[in-house]
């Protein structure tokens, strides 16, 4: 960790973005994290895509659950309110927060501890209720704060620090999301800026459960050789199948796509996704086929990353609730207050 | 002689057999025609089979607690037949299907039995199997009206308006009724000299229960999430809740909710949403029962340390553990209170009456955004499942929310310096900013770690130590806010105390005891923290009796623990077998402790003897 505090000027020429605020803007306060943890880089990526998107820093809530990870919403978006909440429950509080207040860009970083062991129900059931948040997992298949321990993502056979293997079979969370209703899934890698920040815009924007699983080596307990979750084996390993490019509702396509091989994806603020197509037949609108290339990508030792699926039409909780628009935690005692007349005729039915 | 409005009947049934609705009319019928009346539902944790009990009991006098000692049981289950005969007071009534002749099992020399060939009469008019099942309790109910004199025409009324609508079912519930109607009065004497009559004893009092009349208040005083797991017997209040707000919470333009209801994974998420919604600014809660609240310990200590309002209700039965999951008990005091690991502590509030889980419900909201904490409803089955007679429920249009100290986005450009947990007010409670509010001030991080008056994590032993001892002073604020308990007598050297359900006798028991010559002034608690006057009141008197239903006496351990008081000067009277304390256990409980320990029965403070001979009818 540093102890360096940063400046607080901003540098003069730092771009400034449409509503005239820069990336420091964005920030949060130094982290605590070790040296080269890939949280870190989440972090960042998070920060770019926020001011990117241009939606003011206090619009944001942000939640986690206990672990390195979930330290991390202190080190971005300074100004919006954080909630680090008890292991394993984030889910819930997130969903109670979207409930509460539908305007609100819900973020919510997990770790892999706190979502696939402990918090494995409470992941299952925010995806099936489709709550409309980004939910990122810094994936890196142990237990940074406790020193080490094998966490449930680990691949069996992956080794610890001191050369024993994991003996039991990973769970993986890419895979548990889309089976059961996810509307965007994706996989990345902490050290894959250029992969990351358009897929966190696009979670952000997208309608419904985004969720983003990325994988972010741990320096001090799982970056070794026989790790799966190391830097240098995730490099080695990744192979993407759909390459995906954000472009918010003012750009131009710039890039030159052949024809047929890419396909725009518009999200509910008028931004689209274009996706271009690495492997011909993989289809990222197909729930079943993209579960199924995962398995076969994981038997072979692949470790798929990219916007995996994406429902173009989502629904979210609200409206499967069908919830009013403003947001619940504003109406007030004359909007919600039946008053006391309505009691002559709710007593009278008690008679 | 005849008796007037004044019995206990006590419906044996099978449970899934459709008993529920007919025994709720001839409970409303009663209670149409003026009779006060309390009903009492004992029932199995089981779907089809099992024997369920429904207790009806009329009394002119108004009291309400159950008694024991059946003046007429309706005997409708093979397997019961010996306890439920037994149950029966001597010179009592038992009624019965006599169509394969009377078992033996039912016959009890003290006891008038009543055949009613109900198979028969079913059979013989009805060829669908599902009717045939349903329509033999309607046709007890019909025998009942004769017997008990019962206006047929109050109980077809209610046929009527509970099947508008589905208006086929109509013609041949009323015919059902008729049957068991005509029956009676052709073959039996008719009416007993048990009588229901006809009195304005009723008033403008509604039947209601408790988990019906928390739920709208709820939805009075604004909470517009709902977030709960299933467990008997909280079910009803979510499902209340749901129920009403869809009819009083829609937009009228749109035909959108104002409200959000989540059927939870479990208990845990439940708690989470509230506490998620809570941060967010709305007003949340979730209904659940022990079991439910074991789980939302963790989640109560964040939502204590990191100060987020949250309302919880619940509605006790039977424990340890799954205990009796059906029956009623006041077990979870102390888990309550103290629910969490570390310092932790949460007010309770003791609703007795389903007019007072109304007005509870509203005022936990309050109490919560206030104190920014949650706070813990403490209701029971007995209060929450069975339907009672309670006050209309009312509302004062000039009542406003207190949503507590809650900064506006014009506050923040006003204030120099925010501190989340800074004790501006000196009342230990800070100020805090909902999410999205301001730019850029008032943002914090909410955490269940340690952290300073400014939000900001520490491991310093000073501001852990100093944020802990202003979470006490936040308490002695709570404590001046709590419901006052409700004292009355101050002239008699013995004193008794109740909280929530075990209220419900206590009318019948003190006037029972007048009769007896012990006079006790009473004190019903009605909120934890206690305020002064608790312990004052134990003070001023020799003893006092203490009645709760569970085993350790967890009420007193909270006021030796809380309140100062000496552990002798109380008294416990305790039951805790699932069945709701009735007054008699109450003054046999009392007079054997006045007869063991030799005490004069006549305890009043010198001139004040023989003042008070009021019998209390109604609390």
């Amino acid at each position: 960790m540093t102890f360096v505090a940063k400046p607080v000027v901003h540098h003069p020429k730092l771009p400034l973005n449409e509503i005239g605020l820069n990336r420091r803007d964005y920030e949060g306060l130094v982290s605590t994290l070790c040296a080269g943890c890939g949280h870190d880089a989440v972090s960042a990526a998070v920060i770019q895509a926020c001011a990117e998107l241009s939606i003011p820093p206090h619009r944001f809530a942000k939640l986690s659950g206990i672990g390195c990870s979930s330290k991390t919403p202190n080190y971005f978006l300074g100004n919006s309110h954080g909630f680090n909440a008890v292991h394993g429950r984030m889910p819930s509080v997130a969903t109670g927060a979207n409930l509460a207040n539908r305007e609100l860009y819900c973020i919510g970083i997990s770790g892999d501890g706190d979502s696939a062991s402990i918090g494995i129900g409470q992941f299952a059931h925010i995806v099936r209720r489709r709550v409309n948040m980004l939910y990122i997992v810094d994936n890196n298949g142990t237990y940074g704060l406790t020193k080490g321990q094998f966490s449930a993502t680990n691949d069996k056979g992956s080794t610890s620090k001191r050369g024993v293997p994991n003996l039991y079979e990973p769970i993986d969370l890419v895979s548990m999301a889309l089976q059961i209703g996810a509307g965007f899934v994706a996989r990345s890698f902490s050290g894959d800026r250029s992969q990351l920040v358009p897929l966190i815009k696009a979670g952000l924007l997208h309608r419904g459960f985004a969720f983003i699983d990325v994988i972010s080596p741990c320096v001090a307990f799982n970056n070794h050789n026989g790790s799966t979750k190391s830097y240098d084996y995730t490099r080695g390993n990744a192979a993407s199948f759909v390459a995906a490019d954000f472009v918010a509702p003012h750009e131009q396509i710039t890039a030159d796509y052949a024809p047929g091989e890419h396909e725009i994806v518009r999200l509910p603020d008028g931004s689209e996704l274009h996706l271009r197509k690495l492997e011909e037949d993989y289809d990222p609108h197909d729930r079943t086929r993209a579960l199924a290339h995962i398995q076969e990508a994981s038997r072979d030792g692949e470790i798929v990353t990219g916007l995996l699926y994406v429902d173009s039409d989502g629904t979210d909780c609200h409206e499967i609730l069908d919830t009013v628009d403003t947001p619940l935690s504003v109406l007030g005692e004359a909007e919600l207050c039946p008053g006391e007349a309505a009691l002559d005729g709710i007593n009278a039915g008690f008679r | 002689m005849t008796t007037y409005n004044d019995f206990v009947i006590r419906f044996a049934n099978v449970n899934g057999s459709g008993s529920a609705s007919a025994n709720g009319m001839f409970a409303k019928a009663l209670f149409r025609m003026g009779v006060p009346i309390s009903t009492h539902n004992i029932f199995p944790s089981n779907i089809e089979g099992l024997p369920t009990w429904f207790e009806v009991r009329a009394s002119a006098a108004g009291y309400h607690g159950r008694r024991e000692g059946v003046d007429l049981m309706v005997a409708m289950n093979a397997e019961t037949y010996e306890e439920d005969v037994a149950a029966v007071v001597p010179g009592g009534y038992l009624l019965y299907d006599n169509s394969a002749g009377l078992d033996r099992r039912l016959f009890r020399r003290d006891v008038n039995q009543i055949g009613v060939p109900i198979s028969k009469l079913i059979v013989s008019a009805y060829t669908d199997p599902r009717q045939r099942k349903l329509f033999k309790n309607i046709v007890y109910v019909g025998a009942l009206s004769a017997l008990l004199n019962i206006d047929f025409d109050v109980i077809t009324g209610m046929v009527s308006t509970q099947y508008r609508g589905k208006d086929e079912l109509i013609a041949p519930n009323i015919r059902a009724l008729e049957m068991g109607r005509d029956y009676a009065r052709e073959y039996l004497e008719c009416p007993l000299p048990i009588q229901a009559r006809r009195t304005d004893l009723v008033g403008d009092r509604i039947m209601i229960d408790g988990n019906e009349a928390g739920a709208l208040g709820a939805i009075y005083a604004g909470a517009t999430i709902c977030a709960w797991y299933p467990i008997t017997p909280s079910t009803s209040m979510a499902e209340a809740f749901e129920n009403h707000a869809a009819r009083l919470r829609v937009d009228k333009n749109t035909g959108q909710r104002k409200f959000a209801v989540i059927q939870a994974e479990d208990e845990l998420a439940a708690i989470g949403i509230v506490i998620g919604a809570a941060w967010n600014g709305a007003r949340a809660f979730t209904a659940t029962s022990g079991p439910g609240l074991s789980l939302m310990s963790e989640f109560l200590g964040l939502a204590y340390f990191a100060e987020i309002p949250a309302v919880l209700f619940d509605i006790q039965r039977v424990g340890p553990s799954t205990g009796l999951p059906t029956r009623t008990q006041q077990g979870d005091l102390l888990a309550a209170a103290y629910a969490s690991h570390g310092d932790t502590r949460h007010p309770l509030l003791f609703p007795s009456t389903p007019g007072e889980s109304f007005e509870f419900a509203a005022a936990a909201f309050d109490l919560a955004d206030r104190l920014q904490t949650p706070i813990i409803v403490l209701s029971d089955l007995e209060l929450g499942m069975n339907e009672n007679l309670s006050d209309p429920l009312t509302w004062d249009d000039r009542r406003r929310y207190d949503r507590g100290k809650v900064l506006s986005r014009e506050d923040l450009d006003e204030v120099e310096e925010f501190g989340r947990y800074l004790d501006v007010d000196g009342d230990g409670i800070g100020y805090r900013t909902l999410p999205g509010t301001h730019p850029t001030k008032g943002a914090f991080f909410t955490r269940g770690t340690s952290r300073d008056a400014f939000a900001r994590y520490t491991e310093s032993a000073d501001a852990y130590t100093e944020n802990m001892d202003r979470l006490l002073v936040k308490w002695r604020t709570a404590a001046t806010l709590m419901p006052a308990p409700e004292i009355s007598g101050r002239r008699h050297r013995v004193g008794i105390a109740y909280y929530g359900t075990t209220a419900v006798p206590m009318a019948e028991a003190l006037d029972n005891l007048v009769d007896d010559g012990v006079r006790l002034d009473t004190m019903r608690i009605r909120g934890f923290p206690f305020s002064d006057e608790v312990a004052r009141f134990i003070d001023a008197h020799d003893f006092v009796f203490l009645v709760e239903q569970n085993r350790d006496g967890q009420m007193k351990t909270l006021l030796v623990n809380e309140a100062g008081v000496e552990p002798t000067k109380i008294v416990s009277v305790l039951s805790y077998g699932g069945l709701s304390i009735t007054a008699d256990t109450i003054r046999e409980r009392v007079l054997k402790h006045y007869d063991e320990n030799n005490l004069a029965r006549l305890t009043e403070v010198s001139g004040a003897a023989g003042a008070d001979g009021r019998r209390t009818s109604r609390q």
